[in-house]
């Protein structure tokens, strides 16, 4: 079972505490409206399958709740780091 | 020597014996005994019958690593193991152990035909014979296989043990409480490091009970261990996998050794976080690949030296050793010394250091160099073995009644693998040892690859003048793989270890191939002419030993298994003959029969009740969100379709929630309390995520918006009154709140107490009727219930359940989402676009509402389906066909969501969702049911007082 580290409160917790939310800096655009039919499908349905380093929302979710950035290796499925929602991407 | 026990020696409790019986006679062993020393000591040889072949099967080895004597363990009701090794079982007073796998005994095995036609079973056997016809395999084929080759009998009854389970914390765990392993303990034992120290055996030591000039240092060590307040000593404990970041799982077996304490836990799983893994696994012996390697009386030297130097038993009378390793002479002169009759060391080397040639001829004992060991006489024992010169095949006969084989030896990396440690070939031991660590590990002692048990040569299969194709020499010994099957799957084209193994099945019995797999490697990779390493290794997995599912599941079993939510008000419900099902995890009342009512008159009687006079009904697992701050209606305004700012405090609205992509996710009604408060409300099943959901937009979309959710799902008891009578009842008991028509209209909010309880009441209907949703702490849920059923009795207030609360809902055309949508419905498919806000710029799946897909004609949309007999209700799920003459397969255009008969009505009602469904309106649909297919009209969803009448009063 996997520790990962909540940059909120800045302590190592088991996997269980957490949920993954998906794919990480895919901001919804602030128009969307304004998106044509390709951009929309961009944003709603095309993500990263990467092997290797991935960038992850995860949710300390049986935790203080905040959600949080990740980049994450898929091969040895070990976390390189963890940052705060709204931090650039690493 | 009585029997074989030897006179002197071994750790066996020699003033302590111990009666135990194995299949139906009574044995008499000694305390420390195995079950499989006990019974060597008793003379017995023969303890199982092989999996495919039903060749008899003697001891292998002494350890977890056995692979043939496999037994069942019977400790009463319910309380039945079978595949227990019986090298790891401990005999106690009243054990009652089995052998497998035999019909009608083990001495006399019908199944023993299979070995006399073994030549039809070569690898891959099964996948090529019992291929045709199909539908054979389950009524036929399958069945006579499984009774034929298998292991131990499942048991029947349910488990009526406890297991107990805890998480665990160290700085250094060590795995293995051999030499290394102790030394390891010892080291950091002067640290202020919390230390806990595994093994899977009764007690400490490993390789160092069998060696008994390490006994003292061995108290010594255990003494100074037991006293070091740092650290934790689990024996009988197993740790059978290693997860990430240093997560151990091991399972401690706490009374299974012990006869009379059957009200203790059973088993203990240990989740243990380490910062440090020692990994002192120690390594395996070899066996050696020959004809007839499979006899009872064939085992490995090592074992050999166990039974003998530990547990004070002779394994034979007259004892020969096959050796292509140093390890076996030692192991023989060990033996002899003791008082065991060696006849005769075969060595497959030609030259050997003079110190063991003289050690043995210092002994009397005969030496073979140069020879292997060609055939074994015998069939429930070893009663002679042919040996032959390595290079003339000239040969002789040695009468023997055992013999042992030192094939070298394989480190134990298992657990260094699941931790994803990488391994190195080392070509001078034929082995992998640990290379890199993947977690904050290392490898102690012989499972490095580290040991001083001498050298040797690796051997695939020893020189045999026979036909290849025509002996047993077996590589995997419970899965009945030989040396031929693996030769056969290279012929046949198999080239990756991965293909040969699953082909062969080598390595994947109950053993995970301990004693296999290199073996089986080396055998594929001369067959293939590549170096071993250049045809892969297959992957260790967790358990290292099999292990009980009942110790896996701990607690979590029965009642326990996951917990079930009940409200405040479930008591009454349970008192008073309510019918419950399960909603999420909530249990709900479903229906409350009265004196002989089945669920059909019972849900009548009380739709019935709702609609003439008042019903009640426990609405408090509804989801609940408080949403509070100044851009609460801001919030809720991007998140819901409807518009949300314009609402007044003190009025409510049906909100419906869209995902981003466009459909359903959920709905509820919601009330604004003030101008920054509002109260939520969600189904029963998706209250988290609905919570989930808001959260994840507030906190990383919208961080500027000053909102806080809460979840208050548990806060409110919630008591639904629907009925003409509604108001009536509910006035007198009300303070603070004037619920006139005027003042307190439909879709309103209002707080004051009732029967002096602080409540938010809400005037609401999911019925259709005049109808109040009451919300009161939750403690109180239960008395106001009881005081309302007390007020009520003058208008023979009904309690109904969820099943009759379906049906009002339905005939009043309000869906369920998940009932009646599946996650690709959208508003206007659910013929819900009046609830989405056409002039807001942007809510969550308001652009996707635009995508192509999802305003392409021919979409499922919801209708309503009305059966051209009234009496049927279609069964919900059936499948809807437009033309019922069409050839099969049939075109299915849809399915029904939700099918009730009506008693208000007086006939049956439906929703469907059908392609094209809006514009079938009149129209004439299918439903193929079996026994017959029902013709029904397709119509608008609401089947009752569609001006709503009934609520505005």
């Amino acid at each position: 079972m996997i520790l990962i580290h909540c940059p909120y409160c800045d302590e190592k917790r088991p996997e269980i505490e957490f949920a993954n939310a998906g794919q990480a800096h895919v901001a919804r655009p602030l128009d969307p409206s304004s998106q044509s039919d390709e951009e929309w499908e961009a944003y709603l349905f095309i993500r990263a399958n990467p092997r290797g380093r991935h960038h992850e929302r995860w949710r300390h979710v049986h935790g203080c709740g905040r959600f949080f950035n990740a980049v994450r290796d898929t091969v040895t499925d070990k976390f390189e780091t963890t940052y705060k929602a709204g931090e650039p991407r690493r | 020597m009585t029997g074989y026990r030897l006179d002197n020696g071994g750790r066996i409790d020699r003033n302590r014996p111990v009666e135990f019986r194995f299949d139906g006679h009574s044995y008499q062993g000694f305390a420390g005994d195995t079950l499989a020393s006990a019974l060597l000591a008793n003379g017995i040889s023969l303890f199982g019958r092989s999996f495919k072949y039903h060749r008899p099967r003697g001891i292998m080895a002494a350890g977890s690593e056995e692979p043939n004597a496999l037994i069942s363990v019977d400790r009463g009701a319910g309380r039945f193991t079978p595949n227990l090794r019986a090298t790891s079982v401990e005999i106690h007073a009243g054990l009652n152990a089995f052998s497998q796998n035999r019909w009608p005994s083990l001495k006399r095995d019908f199944g023993a035909i299979n070995d006399r036609l073994g030549m039809f079973f070569p690898a891959g056997f099964y996948n090529k014979t019992f291929m045709w016809p199909r539908s054979f395999w389950e009524k036929l084929y399958e069945p006579a296989i499984r009774k034929m080759a298998g292991l131990g009998d499942a048991p029947t009854q349910e488990d009526p043990d406890i297991y107990a389970s805890t998480y665990a914390h160290c700085d250094l765990l060590i795995v293995g409480a051999g030499p290394a392993g102790i030394d390891a303990a010892l080291e950091a034992m002067g640290s202020n490091k919390r230390i806990i120290l595994i093994d899977e055996q009764d007690e400490l030591g490993g390789g160092a009970l069998a060696d008994p000039a390490l006994w003292p240092w061995l108290e010594r060590s255990r003494k100074a261990l037991i006293d070091a307040p740092n650290v934790t000593i689990l024996t009988r404990t197993t740790a059978f996998g290693y997860y990430h970041d240093n997560f151990i799982g091991a399972v401690q077996r706490l009374t299974d050794h012990s006869p009379d304490n059957s009200d203790s836990p059973r088993e203990k799983l240990w989740r243990v976080r380490a910062g440090e893994v020692v990994l002192a696994q120690g390594a395996i012996e070899r066996p050696l690949v020959f004809d007839g390697n499979d006899t009872p009386g064939v085992m490995l030297s090592s074992a050999a030296k166990v039974f003998g130097l530990r547990y004070g038993v002779a394994v034979g009378k007259s004892v020969a050793l096959m050796a292509a390793h140093d390890s076996g002479w030692h192991d023989v002169f060990a033996l002899a010394k003791a008082g065991v009759g060696i006849k005769a060391i075969i060595d497959v080397r030609t030259e050997l250091s003079s110190a063991l040639l003289d050690e043995a001829s210092r002994l009397g004992i005969n030496v073979h160099l140069n020879h292997s060991v060609t055939g074994v006489n015998g069939r429930h024992r070893v009663t002679s073995i042919q040996i032959c010169n390595n290079d003339d095949y000239v040969g002789t006969r040695i009468d023997c009644d055992t013999l042992l084989m030192a094939g070298g030896w394989t480190p134990s990396v298992h657990l260094w693998s699941h931790s994803k440690g990488s391994l190195a070939w080392r070509d001078d031991i034929g082995a992998y040892v640990p290379d890199q660590p993947n977690e904050n590990a290392r490898c102690v002692g012989a499972c490095s690859g580290g040991w001083d048990f001498g050298s040797g040569v690796i051997v695939d299969v020893l020189p045999t003048p026979k036909d290849q194709s025509r002996i047993k020499a077996f590589v995997d010994f419970q899965n009945d793989v030989t040396a031929k099957d693996i030769k056969l799957a290279v012929r046949e084209g198999f080239r990756s270890i991965e293909h040969i193994k699953r082909y062969t099945t080598n390595g994947m019995a109950t053993d995970q191939g301990k004693t296999s797999n290199l073996n089986g490697l080396q055998i594929a990779s001369t067959a293939l002419a590549k170096p071993v390493t250049d045809i892969g290794l297959t992957s260790f997995r967790p358990p290292y030993t099999p292990q009980t599912f009942g110790a896996l599941a701990g607690h979590a079993k029965g009642a326990l298994f996951q917990p079930t939510r009940t409200t405040n008000i479930d008591g009454w419900a349970a008192e008073n003959g309510a019918v419950f099902e399960l909603v999420a995890q909530w249990r709900r009342a479903r229906y409350f029969p009265k004196m002989g009512e089945d669920m059909h008159a019972a849900v009548n009687r009380e739709c019935v009740a709702v609609r003439s006079s008042v019903g009640i009904f426990d609405a408090s697992t509804l989801g609940k969100i408080e949403v509070v701050g100044p851009d609460a209606a801001e919030f809720l305004n991007r998140m819901y379709t409807n518009p949300w700012k314009a609402l007044e405090p003190g009025r409510c609205r049906y909100g419906l929630l869209l995902k981003e992509d466009g459909f359903i996710t959920d709905d509820g009604v919601s009330a604004r309390l003030a101008p920054d408060r509002f109260h939520l409300t969600t189904t029963t099943g998706g209250a988290a995520r609905v919570l989930n959901m808001m959260e994840d937009y507030l906190q990383t979309e919208w961080p500027d918006l000053d909102v806080w959710l809460t979840s208050t799902t548990e806060q409110y008891a919630v008591i639904a009154l629907q009925g003409p009578n509604a108001r009536k009842l509910l006035e007198p008991l009300v303070e603070g709140i004037d619920l006139s028509a005027d003042a307190f209209p439909h879709m309103a909010i209002r707080e004051g107490t009732i029967c002096g309880i602080p409540t938010r009441l809400f005037r609401v209907s999911f019925t259709g009727e005049l109808g109040f949703e009451i919300n009161v702490p939750t403690a109180y849920g239960r008395a106001l219930w009881e005081r309302l059923m007390a007020e009520g009795a003058k208008f023979d207030i009904t309690p109904y359940g969820t099943e009759a609360m379906h049906v009002l809902r339905a005939e009043k055309g309000f869906i369920i989402v998940g009932q009646d949508t599946d996650g690709t419905i959208t508003p206007f498919d659910a013929g819900l676009d009046w609830a989405v806000g056409k002039k807001k710029p942007d809510f969550v799946g308001k652009r996707s509402m635009a995508r192509p897909d999802l305003v392409a004609p021919g979409r499922k949309q919801l209708v309503g389906l009305l059966t051209d007999d009234p009496n049927v209700v279609l069964q919900e799920g059936a499948q809807i066909v437009a033309d019922p003459r069409q050839p099969i397969p049939m075109t299915m255009i849809g399915h029904v969501t939700s099918s009730y008969w009506s008693e208000t009505l007086g006939r049956s009602i439906a929703f469907a969702l059908v392609a094209g469904g809006h514009e079938m309106m009149g129209g004439t649909l299918y439903i193929p049911m079996p026994g017959k297919t029902h013709e029904a009209k397709v119509t608008g969803m609401v089947f009752y007082d569609a001006e709503g009448a009934r609520l505005h009063v």
